[in-house]
Protein backbone atom coordinates (compact mmCIF):
# COMPACT_ATOMS: atom_id res chain seq x y z
CA UNK A 1 0.00 0.00 0.00
CA UNK A 2 2.65 2.58 0.67
CA UNK A 3 4.78 1.21 -2.23
CA UNK A 4 2.12 2.37 -4.15
CA UNK A 5 1.25 5.88 -2.60
CA UNK A 6 5.06 6.69 -2.94
CA UNK A 7 4.95 5.86 -6.76
CA UNK A 8 1.76 7.99 -7.25
CA UNK A 9 3.52 10.33 -5.35
CA UNK A 10 7.14 10.10 -7.41
CA UNK A 11 4.92 9.90 -10.57
CA UNK A 12 3.11 13.75 -9.28
CA UNK A 13 6.72 14.81 -7.81
CA UNK A 14 7.88 13.90 -11.89
CA UNK A 15 5.31 15.65 -13.49
CA UNK A 16 5.87 18.93 -11.61
CA UNK A 17 9.66 18.66 -12.12
CA UNK A 18 8.95 18.17 -15.97
CA UNK A 19 6.58 20.65 -16.05
CA UNK A 20 9.01 23.31 -14.13
CA UNK A 21 11.16 24.09 -16.84
CA UNK A 22 8.55 25.05 -19.36
CA UNK A 23 7.55 27.30 -16.81
CA UNK A 24 10.51 29.09 -16.35
CA UNK A 25 11.03 29.35 -20.04
CA UNK A 26 7.99 31.69 -20.44
CA UNK A 27 9.27 33.46 -17.61
CA UNK A 28 11.45 33.98 -19.84
CA UNK A 29 9.64 35.33 -22.73
CA UNK A 30 8.84 38.66 -21.62
CA UNK A 31 6.50 41.02 -23.34
CA UNK A 32 7.47 43.91 -25.47
CA UNK A 33 5.79 45.86 -27.83
CA UNK A 34 7.38 49.20 -30.03
CA UNK A 35 5.20 51.84 -31.80
CA UNK A 36 7.07 53.62 -34.69
CA UNK A 37 5.05 56.85 -36.32
CA UNK A 38 1.68 56.46 -34.77
CA UNK A 39 0.14 59.20 -37.06
CA UNK A 40 -3.27 60.52 -38.37
CA UNK A 41 -4.43 62.93 -40.61
CA UNK A 42 -6.84 65.84 -40.80
CA UNK A 43 -10.41 65.33 -41.58
CA UNK A 44 -12.95 67.14 -43.52
CA UNK A 45 -14.92 69.22 -41.55
CA UNK A 46 -17.90 68.35 -39.34
CA UNK A 47 -16.13 64.63 -39.78
CA UNK A 48 -17.11 62.47 -36.91
CA UNK A 49 -14.27 59.55 -37.32
CA UNK A 50 -11.08 59.42 -38.28
CA UNK A 51 -8.37 56.82 -39.21
CA UNK A 52 -4.89 55.98 -37.01
CA UNK A 53 -2.13 54.59 -38.14
CA UNK A 54 1.22 53.20 -37.46
CA UNK A 55 3.96 50.09 -37.22
CA UNK A 56 4.28 48.08 -34.49
CA UNK A 57 7.02 45.23 -33.95
CA UNK A 58 6.68 42.43 -31.30
CA UNK A 59 10.26 42.75 -29.57
CA UNK A 60 9.19 40.23 -27.30
CA UNK A 61 9.52 36.77 -27.03
CA UNK A 62 5.86 35.98 -26.98
CA UNK A 63 3.47 36.41 -29.54
CA UNK A 64 0.79 39.32 -28.46
CA UNK A 65 -2.46 40.82 -29.82
CA UNK A 66 -3.12 44.54 -30.28
CA UNK A 67 -6.85 44.56 -28.55
CA UNK A 68 -8.03 48.24 -28.86
CA UNK A 69 -6.82 51.83 -27.20
CA UNK A 70 -7.85 55.64 -26.70
CA UNK A 71 -7.19 58.13 -28.19
CA UNK A 72 -8.24 61.85 -26.66
CA UNK A 73 -10.37 62.83 -29.34
CA UNK A 74 -12.39 60.31 -29.72
CA UNK A 75 -14.57 58.19 -28.11
CA UNK A 76 -13.76 55.25 -28.78
CA UNK A 77 -11.35 52.87 -31.32
CA UNK A 78 -11.71 49.81 -32.93
CA UNK A 79 -9.12 47.77 -34.60
CA UNK A 80 -10.72 47.64 -38.32
CA UNK A 81 -9.66 45.86 -41.03
CA UNK A 82 -10.62 47.66 -44.76
CA UNK A 83 -10.13 45.54 -47.63
CA UNK A 84 -11.26 46.04 -51.51
CA UNK A 85 -12.75 43.11 -53.55
CA UNK A 86 -14.54 43.66 -56.98
CA UNK A 87 -14.42 47.56 -56.39
CA UNK A 88 -16.11 47.10 -53.13
CA UNK A 89 -14.59 48.88 -50.12
CA UNK A 90 -15.53 46.44 -46.60
CA UNK A 91 -14.68 47.46 -43.60
CA UNK A 92 -14.88 44.92 -40.42
CA UNK A 93 -14.23 45.55 -37.16
CA UNK A 94 -11.18 42.89 -36.10
CA UNK A 95 -12.49 41.87 -33.31
CA UNK A 96 -10.11 39.50 -31.88
CA UNK A 97 -7.21 42.16 -32.30
CA UNK A 98 -3.88 41.72 -34.85
CA UNK A 99 -1.89 39.10 -33.92
CA UNK A 100 1.88 39.83 -33.99
CA UNK A 101 4.26 36.97 -33.56
CA UNK A 102 7.15 37.17 -31.75
CA UNK A 103 9.93 39.37 -34.03
CA UNK A 104 7.00 40.55 -36.45
CA UNK A 105 6.58 43.83 -37.53
CA UNK A 106 2.17 44.93 -38.41
CA UNK A 107 2.12 47.86 -40.84
CA UNK A 108 -1.42 49.89 -40.18
CA UNK A 109 -1.73 52.30 -43.24
CA UNK A 110 -4.07 53.58 -45.48
CA UNK A 111 -5.84 50.55 -47.26
CA UNK A 112 -5.70 48.18 -44.76
CA UNK A 113 -5.69 47.81 -41.06
CA UNK A 114 -6.34 50.74 -39.16
CA UNK A 115 -7.57 52.17 -35.56
CA UNK A 116 -11.09 53.55 -36.06
CA UNK A 117 -11.43 56.75 -34.30
CA UNK A 118 -15.37 56.98 -33.52
CA UNK A 119 -17.41 59.80 -32.31
CA UNK A 120 -14.61 62.53 -32.57
CA UNK A 121 -14.68 64.86 -29.58
CA UNK A 122 -12.84 67.59 -31.75
CA UNK A 123 -11.12 67.66 -35.15
CA UNK A 124 -7.38 66.59 -35.53
CA UNK A 125 -5.30 69.50 -36.41
CA UNK A 126 -2.18 69.47 -38.98
CA UNK A 127 0.89 69.03 -37.05
CA UNK A 128 -0.39 68.62 -33.48
CA UNK A 129 0.52 65.54 -31.69
CA UNK A 130 -2.36 63.87 -29.98
CA UNK A 131 -2.46 61.45 -26.83
CA UNK A 132 -3.09 57.69 -27.08
CA UNK A 133 -2.76 54.66 -25.46
CA UNK A 134 -2.75 51.29 -26.71
CA UNK A 135 -3.63 48.24 -25.46
CA UNK A 136 -1.96 44.80 -25.66
CA UNK A 137 -2.70 41.62 -24.82
CA UNK A 138 0.36 40.66 -23.40
CA UNK A 139 2.24 44.13 -22.99
CA UNK A 140 -0.44 45.83 -22.08
CA UNK A 141 -0.87 49.68 -22.47
CA UNK A 142 1.75 50.97 -24.35
CA UNK A 143 1.18 55.37 -24.62
CA UNK A 144 1.71 56.69 -27.94
CA UNK A 145 1.45 60.19 -29.74
CA UNK A 146 -0.25 60.84 -32.71
CA UNK A 147 1.39 62.87 -35.28
CA UNK A 148 -2.01 64.75 -37.50
CA UNK A 149 -0.84 64.83 -40.99
CA UNK A 150 -2.49 66.77 -43.50
CA UNK A 151 -6.09 66.02 -45.31
CA UNK A 152 -5.59 63.46 -47.90
CA UNK A 153 -2.12 62.24 -46.64
CA UNK A 154 -1.17 58.71 -47.29
CA UNK A 155 1.92 58.20 -44.80
CA UNK A 156 4.26 60.28 -42.92
CA UNK A 157 8.34 60.11 -42.78
CA UNK A 158 11.02 60.45 -44.55
CA UNK A 159 10.40 64.11 -45.85
CA UNK A 160 7.80 63.35 -47.84
CA UNK A 161 4.08 63.67 -46.81
CA UNK A 162 2.55 61.40 -49.68
CA UNK A 163 4.96 58.27 -48.96
CA UNK A 164 3.64 55.52 -47.65
CA UNK A 165 5.42 56.40 -44.84
CA UNK A 166 7.29 53.45 -44.29
CA UNK A 167 10.00 51.08 -46.12
CA UNK A 168 8.67 49.76 -48.95
CA UNK A 169 6.60 52.06 -50.19
CA UNK A 170 8.54 55.49 -49.17
CA UNK A 171 11.72 53.99 -50.91
CA UNK A 172 10.51 54.95 -54.57
CA UNK A 173 10.57 58.84 -53.68
CA UNK A 174 13.82 59.03 -52.64
CA UNK A 175 15.08 61.84 -49.93
CA UNK A 176 15.31 65.00 -52.04
CA UNK A 177 12.31 66.05 -50.27
CA UNK A 178 11.54 68.43 -48.04
CA UNK A 179 12.71 67.64 -44.42
CA UNK A 180 9.77 68.21 -42.07
CA UNK A 181 11.05 69.68 -38.76
CA UNK A 182 14.57 70.73 -40.23
CA UNK B 1 -56.26 1.83 -94.85
CA UNK B 2 -56.24 4.90 -97.45
CA UNK B 3 -57.95 7.23 -94.48
CA UNK B 4 -54.69 6.03 -92.50
CA UNK B 5 -52.39 7.25 -95.06
CA UNK B 6 -54.10 10.35 -95.36
CA UNK B 7 -53.79 10.61 -91.70
CA UNK B 8 -50.19 10.30 -91.32
CA UNK B 9 -49.60 12.84 -94.38
CA UNK B 10 -51.23 15.48 -92.25
CA UNK B 11 -49.41 14.53 -89.55
CA UNK B 12 -45.65 14.98 -91.59
CA UNK B 13 -47.35 18.14 -93.04
CA UNK B 14 -47.95 19.86 -89.77
CA UNK B 15 -44.74 18.94 -88.41
CA UNK B 16 -43.33 20.40 -91.20
CA UNK B 17 -45.19 23.67 -90.51
CA UNK B 18 -43.77 23.64 -86.70
CA UNK B 19 -40.35 22.74 -87.85
CA UNK B 20 -40.40 25.91 -90.73
CA UNK B 21 -42.10 28.36 -87.49
CA UNK B 22 -39.27 27.23 -84.73
CA UNK B 23 -36.93 28.21 -87.60
CA UNK B 24 -38.37 31.78 -88.15
CA UNK B 25 -38.83 32.48 -84.22
CA UNK B 26 -35.12 31.22 -83.62
CA UNK B 27 -33.89 33.70 -86.75
CA UNK B 28 -35.85 36.38 -84.77
CA UNK B 29 -34.74 35.83 -81.92
CA UNK B 30 -30.85 35.57 -83.19
CA UNK B 31 -31.47 38.56 -85.05
CA UNK B 32 -32.83 40.35 -81.92
CA UNK B 33 -29.74 39.25 -80.10
CA UNK B 34 -27.06 40.88 -82.62
CA UNK B 35 -28.88 43.82 -82.55
CA UNK B 36 -28.49 44.01 -79.12
CA UNK B 37 -24.94 42.88 -78.91
CA UNK B 38 -24.44 46.11 -81.45
CA UNK B 39 -25.74 48.34 -79.55
CA UNK B 40 -23.29 48.00 -76.91
CA UNK B 41 -20.78 47.06 -78.90
CA UNK B 42 -17.60 48.74 -77.70
CA UNK B 43 -18.76 47.60 -74.29
CA UNK B 44 -21.32 45.11 -73.72
CA UNK B 45 -23.79 47.00 -71.53
CA UNK B 46 -22.04 50.34 -71.35
CA UNK B 47 -24.93 52.56 -72.81
CA UNK B 48 -27.44 51.11 -70.16
CA UNK B 49 -25.50 51.44 -66.94
CA UNK B 50 -26.69 54.49 -65.17
CA UNK B 51 -29.95 55.83 -65.11
CA UNK B 52 -32.70 58.16 -64.00
CA UNK B 53 -32.63 59.76 -60.44
CA UNK B 54 -33.82 62.16 -58.28
CA UNK B 55 -32.05 63.42 -55.42
CA UNK B 56 -30.75 66.67 -53.36
CA UNK B 57 -27.77 68.48 -54.36
CA UNK B 58 -25.76 69.60 -51.10
CA UNK B 59 -26.98 73.33 -51.30
CA UNK B 60 -30.35 71.26 -50.80
CA UNK B 61 -31.58 71.56 -54.27
CA UNK B 62 -32.95 69.25 -56.40
CA UNK B 63 -31.08 67.73 -58.45
CA UNK B 64 -32.34 65.13 -61.18
CA UNK B 65 -30.18 63.19 -63.59
CA UNK B 66 -31.66 65.28 -66.48
CA UNK B 67 -28.89 67.80 -65.32
CA UNK B 68 -26.32 65.30 -66.64
CA UNK B 69 -27.07 65.21 -70.31
CA UNK B 70 -23.96 66.60 -71.99
CA UNK B 71 -21.82 67.16 -69.46
CA UNK B 72 -19.13 64.56 -68.81
CA UNK B 73 -19.01 63.60 -65.20
CA UNK B 74 -17.56 61.37 -62.65
CA UNK B 75 -19.81 59.54 -59.87
CA UNK B 76 -18.85 58.27 -56.60
CA UNK B 77 -20.54 56.83 -53.91
CA UNK B 78 -19.46 56.89 -50.47
CA UNK B 79 -20.24 58.76 -47.14
CA UNK B 80 -19.29 60.82 -44.80
CA UNK B 81 -18.55 58.78 -41.78
CA UNK B 82 -15.42 57.26 -43.61
CA UNK B 83 -12.37 56.93 -42.43
CA UNK B 84 -10.33 55.93 -45.41
CA UNK B 85 -11.37 55.74 -49.25
CA UNK B 86 -14.65 58.01 -49.37
CA UNK B 87 -12.05 61.32 -48.15
CA UNK B 88 -9.16 59.87 -49.91
CA UNK B 89 -10.81 59.62 -53.17
CA UNK B 90 -12.10 63.57 -52.36
CA UNK B 91 -8.90 64.39 -51.83
CA UNK B 92 -7.16 63.03 -55.20
CA UNK B 93 -9.93 64.37 -57.12
CA UNK B 94 -9.79 67.52 -55.88
CA UNK B 95 -5.54 67.45 -56.74
CA UNK B 96 -6.77 65.89 -60.25
CA UNK B 97 -9.07 68.75 -61.08
CA UNK B 98 -6.48 71.50 -60.05
CA UNK B 99 -4.36 70.00 -62.18
CA UNK B 100 -6.69 69.57 -65.39
CA UNK B 101 -6.60 73.45 -65.12
CA UNK B 102 -9.26 75.23 -67.62
CA UNK B 103 -9.73 71.59 -68.89
CA UNK B 104 -11.53 70.64 -65.84
CA UNK B 105 -14.22 73.40 -66.10
CA UNK B 106 -16.67 71.18 -68.69
CA UNK B 107 -16.39 68.08 -65.93
CA UNK B 108 -18.63 67.61 -63.01
CA UNK B 109 -17.87 65.37 -59.95
CA UNK B 110 -21.04 63.99 -58.01
CA UNK B 111 -20.14 62.56 -54.59
CA UNK B 112 -23.55 60.40 -53.80
CA UNK B 113 -24.43 59.87 -50.12
CA UNK B 114 -25.38 55.96 -50.01
CA UNK B 115 -26.04 57.17 -45.93
CA UNK B 116 -28.80 59.49 -46.47
CA UNK B 117 -29.61 58.93 -42.79
CA UNK B 118 -26.73 60.98 -41.35
CA UNK B 119 -25.21 62.90 -44.44
CA UNK B 120 -27.58 65.84 -45.11
CA UNK B 121 -27.68 68.16 -47.32
CA UNK B 122 -26.11 70.76 -44.65
CA UNK B 123 -23.58 68.54 -43.52
CA UNK B 124 -22.31 67.08 -47.52
CA UNK B 125 -21.79 70.93 -48.00
CA UNK B 126 -19.72 71.63 -44.62
CA UNK B 127 -17.97 68.27 -45.29
CA UNK B 128 -17.20 69.01 -48.81
CA UNK B 129 -16.28 72.58 -48.20
CA UNK B 130 -12.61 71.05 -47.68
CA UNK B 131 -12.44 69.70 -51.57
CA UNK B 132 -12.52 71.48 -54.73
CA UNK B 133 -15.72 73.48 -55.08
CA UNK B 134 -16.69 71.67 -58.44
CA UNK B 135 -17.48 68.41 -56.54
CA UNK B 136 -21.04 68.50 -55.83
CA UNK B 137 -22.25 66.36 -52.79
CA UNK B 138 -25.57 64.41 -53.82
CA UNK B 139 -28.35 63.15 -51.13
CA UNK B 140 -31.81 62.49 -50.40
CA UNK B 141 -34.66 60.24 -49.18
CA UNK B 142 -33.65 56.61 -48.22
CA UNK B 143 -35.99 55.91 -51.60
CA UNK B 144 -34.47 58.29 -53.37
CA UNK B 145 -30.68 57.31 -52.57
CA UNK B 146 -31.76 53.90 -53.06
CA UNK B 147 -32.95 54.04 -56.37
CA UNK B 148 -29.70 56.19 -57.79
CA UNK B 149 -27.83 53.29 -56.00
CA UNK B 150 -29.61 50.47 -57.84
CA UNK B 151 -29.44 52.67 -61.38
CA UNK B 152 -25.52 52.56 -60.89
CA UNK B 153 -26.07 48.51 -59.96
CA UNK B 154 -23.86 50.05 -56.70
CA UNK B 155 -23.47 47.85 -53.43
CA UNK B 156 -24.01 49.71 -50.48
CA UNK B 157 -24.91 47.43 -46.64
CA UNK B 158 -24.67 48.71 -43.19
CA UNK B 159 -22.18 47.21 -41.24
CA UNK B 160 -22.69 47.75 -36.79
CA UNK B 161 -19.97 48.71 -34.80
CA UNK B 162 -19.24 48.34 -31.49
CA UNK B 163 -20.46 51.85 -30.52
CA UNK B 164 -24.43 50.79 -31.65
CA UNK B 165 -23.51 53.26 -34.21
CA UNK B 166 -22.86 51.50 -38.17
CA UNK B 167 -20.58 51.61 -40.86
CA UNK B 168 -20.86 51.04 -44.65
CA UNK B 169 -19.42 48.74 -46.82
CA UNK B 170 -19.47 49.89 -50.79
CA UNK B 171 -18.54 50.47 -53.98
CA UNK B 172 -16.11 52.60 -54.42
CA UNK B 173 -15.02 53.04 -57.38
CA UNK B 174 -15.46 56.09 -59.21
CA UNK B 175 -17.66 56.02 -62.53
CA UNK B 176 -16.72 58.59 -65.52
CA UNK B 177 -19.47 58.99 -68.26
CA UNK B 178 -19.10 61.04 -71.35
CA UNK B 179 -21.66 63.59 -71.92
CA UNK B 180 -24.22 61.34 -73.97
CA UNK B 181 -24.46 59.33 -70.62
CA UNK B 182 -22.21 56.09 -71.52
CA UNK B 183 -20.35 54.74 -68.94
CA UNK B 184 -16.25 56.22 -70.43
CA UNK B 185 -14.34 54.13 -67.78
CA UNK B 186 -13.47 53.85 -64.12
CA UNK B 187 -10.86 55.24 -61.42
CA UNK B 188 -10.06 53.37 -58.89
CA UNK B 189 -8.62 53.76 -55.35
CA UNK B 190 -5.40 51.05 -56.09
CA UNK B 191 -4.21 52.74 -59.92
CA UNK B 192 -1.59 55.39 -59.71
CA UNK B 193 -2.29 59.21 -59.97
CA UNK B 194 -0.89 59.22 -63.40
CA UNK B 195 -3.65 56.19 -64.90
CA UNK B 196 -6.48 58.18 -63.21
CA UNK B 197 -5.32 62.10 -64.35
CA UNK B 198 -4.82 60.19 -67.60
CA UNK B 199 -8.35 58.74 -67.85
CA UNK B 200 -10.30 62.22 -67.00
CA UNK B 201 -8.15 64.16 -69.02
CA UNK B 202 -9.36 61.89 -71.71
CA UNK B 203 -13.25 62.28 -70.81
CA UNK B 204 -12.44 65.69 -70.46
CA UNK B 205 -11.74 65.53 -73.90
CA UNK B 206 -14.30 63.28 -75.43
CA UNK B 207 -16.14 65.85 -74.01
Amino acid sequence: MTNKLFTVLSLVLAGVALGAPSQVRAADKEAGIKIEKPWTRVTPPGAKVAAGFMTITNTGGQADRLLGGNVSLAKQIEVHEMSMKDGVMRMNEVADGIEIAPGATVVLKPGGYHLMFMGLTAAPKEGERVKGKMNFEKAGEVVVEFTVAPLGAKGIGDGDKMTGGHEKDGMDHGSHHMNHGK
Amino acid sequence: MAAGKLVSRIRLALWGLVAVAAFVAGALFLGHLQEAARQGASWPGAARFGGDFELVDHNGQEFSSAALKGTPHAMFFGFTHCPDICPTTLFEMTKHLEELGPKADGLKVFFVSVDPARDTPEHLKNYLSAFDPRITGLTGSEGQVAQAIKAYRVFAEKVPTSDGDYTMNHTAVVYLFDGQGTLASTLSWEEDEKTRLAKLTRLADRG
